[in-house]
């Protein structure tokens, strides 16, 4: 297969694929350039962010979290997109994509207190460009062509970074966010994480087009198909799409094929009503974790040493950051009450005065 | 001073706003070149630029995330919602997302946007044009909800809005867009929000209301003095979220009768707030239990019936009779 100057030129949406399931570099042409520790980096975080699934899944079951949508086997799209921004880029994601946020700075211990309710938990540091997840299907969207405008009004070389799933596509305000994105050539990139299914509802029954990237069409943005299995890939595809961006070229739409091993979230969802074994473990085999340890074990750069330690570091960093959560001051219907306005008015003053006076605060 | 209608004195206020705060930016559904199908933006575009004042694509969801991420880059957005029959389509862009963001950043980040929108019956528009949705708005924490009555109060409460740092809907009748002239000064001024305002002062019944209802309150009131004598006070809310009611109270405790006077289809809404909130303030000073004036619930009859179905001024004069004869 030849390939195009840039592999967003293409039209006919092949997937973008750099490293195979066995650690092979297919399309050397394809490889980003990354140094030796930005390779090991990008491995540690998706370590990292799968044993934090492991961890999470087992504490919304003891009821120690709140909502927790599984991200194992979806760590190349998350991670490699990522890694693929600067620090001052904007993220905008969906509920599943509490890792992107957390990689972008915000800390564990306030995802742990954002899945509790806990206002603390959306107190996104200054230094951070992102807002919590959002939950209404489709809302980032159009949110996210507001701040690229913004971006593009202020002339800052910065990006706006959107995730959606398959299932979202099928939401009004996906399209209306990228046609606003094409009519006003802002830095936008959204991102489809086509993990095959919405809950149990499969891909072919959200929509009749063969692929998510030919949407882009519609809009008449850039539309690019990648495996998102392979972090390289993933990667090397959110970069050209972050330059162009850069460059004032225009919005992205990036279809990244991934599955999700575990259940939609841990309320009660049980994949095995809607997927079969067989089809589980199809995915598994193109895992995006195992073919990296077999890319960077190949280079020198990773051992099974590595990985034991890094778990274990995980481990740690996820013990400490439950500390912290419990450990933080109990939300206020006071604090809430003036978390509304600017100012509090008069009436919510008088409300407030009733949880005052109770002894809360 | 200058005698402007209210579209003028709206566009007067966006305009001095424009010129006040580099940040502000007016954007929606024809608004750039065409200056608005009302002509509430006309020559704005050529004064400003296509960076501040520009058309979007027809779609109001859109415009209202446009409005909300504009927001979070430090823009003062005034997002134009062509008719506010039109604003269930960006109902999650104002209820979930604009009036939630101080909440959901902890106050890192705000929405100081402004909703204006036409609305309103009485003047034959088309099928969803001319509903009075204001009451979907007051089930809504962190918004605040504006309607003027006149050219004066329209100009110095917009600029309050577009001031304000959080979420303000700003709602136009249409009916009151051309109908009245006022003089209206040409420098910037404010009216401060949740102000109501005492239209007409008097000591035996009090009328709540707003909007083009004021107008009518107004006429009910002269026909009533004039039949029977009844000094009828009229209280203009101005600002419907969050209501003022201690002017209201203040007013009741002289009368000791009230109704509430509303556009909008009877059940819940504005008037029931009113009641709910004299319940808890006034209750004893009540000689007569408040009564609403309103349409019946049924859905906006546009052109055929509006006239009949519209409260007008001899609905209130029988409400205040039957306030006063209790």
């Amino acid at each position: 297969m030849s390939l195009a100057k840039s592999i967003l030129e293409r039209q006919d949406y092949p997937i973008v694929s750099v490293c195979d399931q066995n650690g092979h570099i297919g399309n050397p042409e394809l490889m980003p350039k990354l140094s030796d520790s930005q390779l090991v980096s990008i491995m540690r975080k998706m370590v990292f962010t799968r044993t934090w699934d492991q961890r999470a899944i087992s504490l919304a079951r003891q009821a120690r979290m709140g909502l927790w949508a599984t991200v194992g086997g979806q760590e190349a799209s998350m991670i490699g997109s990522e890694a693929a921004l600067r620090k001052d880029d904007f993220i905008l994601g969906s509920y599943r994509d509490i890792p992107q946020i957390v990689w972008h700075g915000l800390p564990l211990y306030q995802s742990i207190l954002y899945s509790r309710g806990h206002q603390k938990g959306f107190c996104i540091p200054e230094d951070v460009q992102a807002l919590m997840p959002q939950i209404i299907i489709g809302a980032q969207i159009i949110q996210a062509a507001g701040i690229a405008l913004g971006m593009k009004k202020r002339k800052s070389d910065n990006i706006v970074m959107s995730y959606i799933g398959e299932g979202g596509t099928s939401q009004g305000d996906f399209y209306e966010g990228l046609n606003f994105a094409g009519v006003f050539q802002v830095p936008m990139i959204t991102m489809v994480q086509n993990n095959q299914y919405a809950i149990s509802v499969p891909f072919h029954k959200q929509t009749a087009a063969d692929t998510i990237a030919q949407k882009a069409v519609a809009a008449g943005i850039t539309g690019v198909r990648v495996d998102g299995m392979d972090v390289l890939a993933v990667y090397k595809v959110v970069e050209q799409a972050a330059e162009r961006a850069r460059r004032g070229q225009g919005p992205t739409l990036i279809e990244a094929l991934t599955y999700r091993y575990g259940p939609h979230t841990m309320a009660g969802d049980d994949p095995s009503r809607y997927r079969t074994k067989e089809e589980v473990e199809h995915w598994r085999e193109k895992d995006p974790i195992t073919r990296f340890r077999k890319y960077l074990g190949r280079k020198g750069l990773w051992s099974d040493r590595d990985e034991e330690l890094m778990i274990e570091e995980a481990k740690q960093a996820i013990t400490d950051a439950l500390k912290q959560a419990d450990a933080t001051e109990k939300m206020t219907v006071a604090g809430l009450i003036d978390s509304m306005f600017e100012k509090t008015p008069p009436h919510l003053e008088e409300q407030k005065l009733r949880y005052i006076t109770r002894g809360g605060k | 001073m200058a005698q402007m209608t209210m579209i003028q004195a709206i566009r007067d206020a966006m305009r001095v706003e424009l010129e006040r705060d580099p940040e502000t930016l007016v954007f929606g559904e024809d608004v750039g070149k065409n200056g608005g199908v009302f002509r509430a933006t006309e020559g704005l575009q050529e004064m400003y630029g296509e960076e501040r004042v520009f058309d979007t694509p027809l779609a109001e969801s859109g415009i209202g995330g446009l409005a909300v991420g504009l927001g979070l880059q430090g823009y003062r957005p005034i997002a134009e919602i062509q008719f506010f029959g039109f604003v269930l389509e960006v109902m999650d862009s104002i209820v979930n997302q604009a009036s939630r963001m101080r909440f959901r950043s902890g106050g890192r980040f705000h929405s100081p946007i402004t909703f204006r929108s036409p609305f309103g019956g009485g003047v034959k528009t088309p099928e969803n044009h001319a509903d009075s949705f204001e009451g979907y708005m007051l089930q809504t924490p962190g918004v605040k909800v504006v309607i003027p009555s006149n050219p004066y109060d329209a100009k110095g409460l917009l600029s309050s809005a577009i001031r304000d740092n959080d979420p303000v809907i700003f709602l136009e009748h249409l009916k009151l867009y051309r109908s009245i002239r006022t003089e209206v000064p040409e420098e910037a001024y404010t009216i401060p929000l949740g102000q109501a305002n005492v239209v007409r002062e008097g000591g035996d019944v009090t009328i709540v209301t707003y909007g083009a209802m004021v107008h009518v309150s107004l006429q009910a009131a002269d026909e009533i003095l004039k039949m029977k004598g009844i000094k009828a006070e009229v209280i203009d809310l101005r600002t419907i979220s969050p209501i003022d009611i201690e002017t209201i109270a203040a007013s009741i405790q002289k009368t000791n009768r009230a109704i509430v006077v509303q556009e909008a289809q009877r059940t819940s809404g504005v008037a029931a707030e009113v009641i709910a909130q004299i319940n808890e303030k006034a209750l004893l000073h009540l000689e007569a239990p408040v009564i609403r004036v309103a349409p019946p619930d049924t859905v906006y009859p546009f052109a055929a019936v509006e006239d009949e179905w519209l409260p007008t001024p001899s609905f209130v004069v029988d409400a205040i009779i039957q306030v006063l004869e209790f």
